[in-house]
């Protein structure tokens, strides 16, 4: 069985981000792998160990410091890396649905079995790419996955919901998103590091798998409002105009 | 002062690590990845215990057999033997990042990759197949034995005496300082084998003869056994030998200027952490109605802990990157860097302590074991009057 996880490359969590008028200043920034792609590079990795999957391949899409994540992924435990080359800023150009549409491409290409990837990334937070290519594949999906078992063929994912958890079950192939408490991503050894650089890594321009449409223009980006102090109020009745007036809740 | 205690006890994820000082010069994409492997090691598995075991002078082998997993055993231990074959520079890139959790744990780390390089370097093939495997799994722990009661500086004045008796050198002599000591496997003791030759023989723990002193109660270096280890009669086959009869020294010589540099990147990663801290303290801190990074004395202070940072940095990379490339002058800058990043990187802890105030005296703060733990890098592996020695003699012959 075929896997395919997809990676993206974001902003570092732990850096303090610079507004521009164009959007977040990308220059000299720390970019690392997605936490919640490197949670699926990690399972799929995880689920090789169990001998349930054959072979991992990763894929991103992005300049070319994108091999990076690849090789991150590689590092972990994949066998094989994509890398579809595009010049446009990952972060505002390259959209949930383009990505859906070119992955869709390379598993139409290659014949996976499963698509695993992370929820959302946090750099648009859109968490929409994984749900669209399961649509446009016309393949069932289980998303914020928590817990995956396959056995024969079928695909047994929990599911983290508002509500609690949520158990579904599929046929594969199909596509699966993974969250936060799914597993803990294992630390890349400097053997696997190494050998990592001999894995093959194929480049493909974008634009011979599909096209940026470019749909959601972004039209604002600021940085959130400076906290303000509060005040202490006396009674409850100067509390609610307060709520009602000021903060405008209700 | 409440606002601050919570800083340590809730952040489960350190927020500070290298996202202040986090130059790349001479670093390459793959250096980059294993630096950043190493650091998220760093501040998971060992950051957060670091105090505890200084506290309880705990020396965390578990760990240790981790560290080795990822490869950190045997860095510099050619692939052929075993080892993972990558650079001095790679080394030191490692070495630093670890550091950032715990100097002491990071310094006996570098002590086993070099007990490993020597034995990949001078043994022969029976002893490259015996150690370097276990050395790569931390399945044996290593120590390397010079130092004696009366020769630290003065090394060639050694009187350890391994005399040879039928198929076996009997050894007689004591050696001092020795981390490991009492704990490890195998020891690596350079002694002499006739008046003038020194000679490193693998000596291993159990063998009759062989006893330990007690642990040292030291300033800093706790989660690191250190004890004097004595030699009474202690009876070793010859094929114990490492190298040819008489190699001692220049094996040694060998090691050294590696060793200096692995010791200088411990320095840096330590100075690297109370540099953090020291930031994050300096914005946190108010008296007077202000931060106190809005004082322009603790700005200098500051502004000088940072630039000595980078320039130890800069200078132990190249220095490093000299002994990649075998650079005829590579022990010159070695030297140099030794002595500048271990004094620099001190002085920039024992002025972090002094920026944090009557806190930088509390163990809780942690910026004090930083310079416990950095205190000893300007007296071991050559003291840094040693250094001042080698640098004027490589430059006024």
């Amino acid at each position: 069985m075929k896997v395919l996880v997809a990676v993206k490359r974001v902003v570092d969590s732990g850096i303090k981000v610079r507004v521009k008028p164009d959007g977040i200043d990308l220059q000299g920034v720390k970019m690392t792998i997605n936490p919640f792609c490197e949670i699926a590079v990690e399972e799929a990795v995880r689920l090789k160990e169990k001998k349930l999957i054959a072979e991992i391949v990763a894929v991103t899409i992005g300049p070319k410091q994108g091999a990076e994540s690849l090789r991150h992924a590689l590092a972990l435990g994949a066998d094989k890396a994509i890398h579809v080359t595009t010049e446009a800023r990952i972060d505002q150009a390259v959209q949930p649905l383009d990505v859906a549409n070119i992955l869709a491409k390379l598993v139409e290409r290659d014949n996976y079995n499963l698509v695993l990837m992370g929820k959302q990334s946090i750099d648009d937070d859109f968490n929409q790419t994984g749900q669209m290519l399961a649509g446009l594949l016309d393949w069932p999906q289980a998303t914020f996955a928590s817990n995956i078992q396959i056995t024969d063929g079928i695909a047994q994912v929990i599911r983290e919901i508002d509500g609690g958890l949520q158990t579904v079950k599929f046929k594969l192939p199909g596509v699966i998103t993974c969250d936060l408490r799914l597993n803990q991503p294992r630390f890349a050894s400097v053997p696997n590091i190494m050998k990592a650089k001999s894995k093959p890594l194929e480049t493909i321009p974008l634009d011979k798998l599909g096209k940026l449409h470019n749909s959601i223009q972004i039209t604002k980006t600021e940085a959130p409002a400076i906290r303000k102090g509060g005040a202490i109020v006396e009674n409850v009745d100067v509390l609610i105009q307060k709520l009602r007036n000021e903060a405008k809740l209700f | 002062m409440q606002i601050i205690r919570n800083r340590f006890m809730v952040n489960h994820i350190p927020r500070f690590g290298f996202k202040y000082m986090s130059d790349s010069t001479f670093l390459n994409e793959e250096h980059l990845q294993i630096q950043k492997a190493a650091l998220d090691f760093a501040k998971e598995k060992m950051l957060p215990y670091s105090a505890e075991w200084d506290k309880k002078h705990h020396f965390p082998k578990d760990v240790l057999r981790e560290l080795a997993a990822m490869g950190f055993s045997t860095i510099y231990v050619k692939q052929e033997s075993g080892g993972v074959g990558l650079d001095r520079l790679t080394a030191s890139v490692i070495f630093e990042a670890l550091s950032y959790g715990d100097v002491t744990t990071t310094a006996y780390l570098t002590i086993q990759n070099m007990c490993a390089y020597m034995v990949d370097q001078f043994g022969n093939e029976e002893q490259k197949k015996t150690w370097i495997p276990r050395f790569g799994t931390f399945d044996a722990f290593a120590s390397y034995c010079l130092t004696e009661p009366n020769s630290g500086s003065d090394s060639k004045n050694m009187k350890t005496f391994a005399k040879k008796d039928g198929n076996d050198y009997v050894i007689n002599g004591s050696k001092c300082f020795i981390s490991g000591g009492s704990v490890s496997d195998v020891y690596l003791v350079m002694c002499k084998t006739s008046e003038k030759d020194v000679s490193c023989i693998l000596v291993e723990k159990g063998t009759p003869g062989l006893s330990f002193g007690k642990l040292e109660d030291k300033m800093g270096w706790n989660a690191s056994p250190t004890a004097m280890v004595l030699f009474d009669n202690v009876r070793v086959p010859q094929s114990n030998l490492l190298g040819k009869e008489g190699n001692g020294f220049k094996m040694a010589m060998s090691a050294l200027d590696g060793g200096r540099i692995n010791i200088a990147s411990c320095s840096l990663g330590g100075a690297s952490f109370a540099f953090d801290l020291t930031k994050d303290y300096l914005h946190d801190r108010k008296q007077f109605g202000q931060p106190l990074a809005a004082f322009q004395g603790l700005q200098f202070k500051f502004a000088d802990m940072a630039t000595n940072l980078v320039t130890s940095r800069l200078i132990v990379r190249q220095a490093a990157q000299m002994i990649d490339n075998s650079h005829p002058d590579k022990t010159l800058y070695s030297a140099m860097a030794k002595r500048y990043a271990t004094d620099s990187c001190f002085n920039l802890a024992n002025e972090a302590l002094q920026l944090h105030g009557g806190y930088g005296y509390l163990r809780e703060y942690q910026v004090e074991r930083i310079v416990r733990d950095l205190r000893v890098h300007q007296i071991l592996e050559g003291t840094n009057e040693i250094m001042k020695v080698i640098i004027s003699r490589n430059l006024l012959k």
